[in-house]
């Protein structure tokens, strides 16, 4: 397969699978929002889980985006060194974003800074946001789409502590940044939280944990537990979906981490709403793909 | 049984709604946020639609414009606390009766409800398809020049809904109520997670001893 033909498969492929990301759930947040469900209790959750899941079915049968806010692109991408047309990569998500803005249609979502414009077709200045992850050796191409809605980003913060502010200081900022800024994003929220050693790769990490697929765990006992137990505090507030009252203000908090400087203790908190539209895809060397985050979908 | 209220609206069809009350609206729905409170509260102009007895929608719908009709293929609500500077002047002028968003309000708004006998609801985020199929039909445009999201879309809904008081007209506010629940909550529910916490600044020793 020659350069063209790698460049023209992953854009129509991908353009495929943006309109499938943006009106589909993947396969473990439907499950977990399923399960969510059934334990409210009040009528208005109620109500409230009736309609996401209306809209979802509607979306689905009329095949449009099943929110109006299709956000801002962006792919998390992990590259096998040994893949063979990683230069054509960047061009056709360029491509494919700026086809599906049309072809979906999706929302135009991008400005560039001081010019103060809408682009018009979802790209712009680093956006599509693309983030580079090398892997040594390996011989495919996985994308993770995701696609960022204005409410949610909007509680997003970072801060560096000292250490001697311990611990602690994370548990209050991630209830500070759900209880005080969350409820507002679309809750259950897939709460993101990245512990580093500086600003950026905190922001970078808290990222990368909400796009974890949910039921998996921070590697250390202790960062485990954390995960939990900040899980089952915040939803012991009783803050439920919308805001509006009831048993789970999130489906799950991930925690990323990365070695720190014995002088700060970084954290980074990112939400993801209820309508988190993650699309996971794996290309081979001749272009061939597996979808992982739809069971039994088809392009 | 579901409750459906009707354009246009008497302050007795809303009056003895409380906040948590959920109803449907039928009739017809107009499209208002950022630029069209700007207009009418700050540049002086007069509203092309007469919202007295009416209902508002904060949302910028994405619509299909032809030549014959304009079909809606996308609307949901949008932040309504984007519009608290201005939806107390909003409701004073126009004398609208029914607010519609996302999130709640803030005090001024909710004073305006009580004064002037009005409500805002919340209808659930990001269930765009499903509002939109509520949409039988757009009648008209105005201020189209303000582009797609910004133009007051007059739209003719059937059981548009589900819509949940979140302010009466006696003036209760639930999200001021429950922001102010959940803050005197959270303390009580830090403790014992900041009390766990407390020994991870310790270094870790080897398990050597097994
Ligand atoms: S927070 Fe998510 S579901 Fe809610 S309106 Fe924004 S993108 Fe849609």
């Amino acid at each position: 397969m020659n350069k063209t033909e790698a460049k023209q498969a992953l854009m129509d492929t991908m353009e495929k699978f943006l309109a499938l990301a943006s009106r589909r759930l993947p396969d473990d947040v439907y499950e977990k929002l399923t399960e969510l469900r059934d334990k409210e209790t009040s009528p208005m959750q109620k109500v409230i889980y009736d309609a996401y899941f209306q809209n979802l079915e509607e979306a689905e049968k009329l095949k449009r985006p099943s929110c109006q806010d299709t956000g801002q692109l962006h792919y998390y991408i992990k590259a096998g060194t040994a893949f063979p047309h990683l230069d054509i990569v960047e061009e056709s998500l360029q491509e494919a974003t700026k086809r599906a803005t049309m072809s979906v249609p999706l929302r135009q979502n991008t400005i560039n800074y001081f010019e103060e414009k809408n682009t018009g077709d979802n790209t712009g200045e680093r956006i599509p946001w693309i983030n580079w992850d090398i892997v040594s050796g390996g011989d495919e191409l996985e994308i993770i789409v995701y696609f960022a809605g204005g409410g949610c980003c909007l509680p997003g913060k970072a801060q560096v502590f000292k250490p001697s502010d311990g611990y602690g200081a994370i548990v209050k900022y991630v209830f500070e940044a759900v209880a005080d800024l969350g409820i507002n994003a679309c809750p259950p929220l897939i709460v993101g939280v990245g512990l580093g050693q500086n600003v950026e790769n905190a922001a970078l990490l808290s990222k990368k944990a909400y796009l974890r697929p949910l039921g998996t765990h921070h590697p250390h006992p202790k960062g485990a537990r954390l995960e939990k137990e900040l899980l089952e505090g915040l939803n012991a507030l009783g803050i439920g979906a919308q805001g509006m009252r009831g048993e789970n203000v999130a489906m799950a908090v991930h925690i990323e981490s990365s070695g720190r400087h014995p002088a700060t203790l970084a954290v980074g908190v990112n939400m993801a709403c209820y309508a988190h539209r993650r699309g996971v895809i794996r290309f081979q060397k001749d272009m061939s793909y597996e979808i992982l985050t739809y069971r039994g979908a088809q392009l | 049984m579901k409750k459906i209220i009707t354009t246009p609206i008497g302050i007795a069809d809303i009056a003895n709604l409380r906040i948590g009350d959920i109803f449907y609206l039928s009739g017809y729905l107009v499209t208002g946020r950022d630029d069209v409170h700007h207009r009418i509260v700050h540049e002086g102009l007069v509203s092309p639609y007469d919202f007295k007895d009416m209902a508002l929608l904060h949302a910028g719908p994405i619509v299909k414009e032809g030549a014959k009709e304009n079909v809606m293929i996308s609307i949901g609500p949008t932040s309504s606390i984007r519009m608290e500077a201005d939806e107390a002047a909003f409701i004073e002028k126009t004398g609208v009766r029914i607010i519609i968003g996302k999130g709640g309000m803030g005090e001024k708004t909710a004073e305006a409800c009580k004064k002037f006998g009005a409500i805002h609801c919340v209808f659930p985020g990001g269930c765009a398809v499903t509002a939109a199929s509520q949409v039988e039909k757009i009648e008209t445009v105005y201020w189209r020049e303000l582009g797609m999201p910004e133009s007051l879309w007059v739209m003719k809904v059937k059981e548009f809904g589900p819509l949940i008081v979140s302010i009466d007209t006696a003036g209760n506010n639930m999200f001021v109520e429950n922001k102010r629940y959940y803050a005197a909550r959270k303390e009580e529910v830090m403790k014992p997670i900041l009390q766990n916490v407390k020994g991870h600044m310790n270094i870790e020793q080897e398990e050597t001893d097994k």
